[in-house]
């Protein structure tokens, strides 16, 4: 398999001790927790992260602490995962990536009455502190299974947008779909995030799934 | 005037482009008599800042021992 380009440098300041294959293998459950949700293929996952922790382990410098190696072992697997879906994206039809919503209509209707106005129970109220529940492993729970729980394609697409950062016009083009499609398909993923994370964590006295 | 389902897309669409001067007229009209729609626009916010945390290994860069859970 061709080497991606894109992976990152070696972050400036890294001592020279060379990284330990313990310390790479330890982080191995996480990247292929990251690479099953976006690529949603076992075998495919593992080849990327295995790809990846190669590709880390033939780098001859080591880092600062835990956190920088994480990081940069997570960026090298982004890289794979994103080269891999350029790849794939080019077998995918228009008509699956459109029309894998199958209760999009009936998701519209729980959430609008037919004026087109919030209903009671869904309207939106505030979240209580993200940014302190984002310390729990709980929330990150909530999050993966809302994640989990896109349709496929819409998932996908939202990943590259959101998690592997590409911009929608780039994603557009490489999916040979037209720039309003692509943004209706992110536009479903965020309404069905959003209610998923709203349920699940974000009002939990009124939990219903 | 734009119904809420409508200015939930415009929400969307203003994280992938700049908004046209006749959306962002009546997005800010909606928003102010809108607690839903202001809501869910913030939350769009706050889910790419998830996003990001969760990109950058946050999820499993938590310490059990900080979470109600722990």
């Amino acid at each position: 398999m061709q080497r991606p380009s894109s992976d990152p440098a070696v972050p400036a300041g890294a001592s020279m001790q060379g990284i330990s294959a313990e310390a790479l293998l330890s982080l191995r459950a996480d990247m292929l927790r990251f690479a099953q949700l976006q690529l949603r293929n076992t075998e495919t996952a593992e080849d990327l992260v295995q790809e990846s922790i190669e590709a880390a382990l033939k780098k001859s410098s080591s880092f600062a602490g835990q956190s920088t190696l994480k990081t940069w072992v997570f960026a090298i697997l982004r890289n794979r995962i994103i080269d891999h879906l350029r790849q794939a994206a080019r077998t995918v039809t228009m008509s699956s990536l459109v029309n894998d919503d199958d209760d999009w209509q009936e998701s519209l209707e729980a959430l609008f009455n037919e004026r087109g106005h919030w209903r009671g129970g869904p309207r939106p109220v505030a979240w209580p502190n993200p940014e302190e529940s984002m310390q729990t492993r709980q929330f990150w729970a909530v999050f993966e299974t809302c994640l989990d729980h896109l349709p496929a394609n819409t998932g996908r697409i939202f990943m590259m947008r959101e998690f592997l950062g590409f911009e929608s016009d780039e994603i557009c083009a490489q999916l040979g779909i037209t720039t309003s499609n692509c943004h209706v398909i992110l536009h479903r993923a965020r309404l069905k995030l959003r209610g998923c994370m709203d349920s699940g964590w974000g009002r939990p006295e009124g939990a219903k799934c | 005037m734009l119904s809420c389902r409508e200015m939930t897309e415009v929400c969307s669409a203003e994280m992938e482009r700049p908004l046209r001067l006749g959306e962002q007229v009546s997005l800010r009209a909606h928003l102010m008599m809108c607690a839903g729609c202001a809501n869910y626009r913030k939350q769009l916010k706050t889910l790419r800042r998830i996003m990001q945390a969760y990109a950058e290994g946050n999820a499993t860069a938590v310490d059990p021992g900080l979470g109600k859970d722990g």
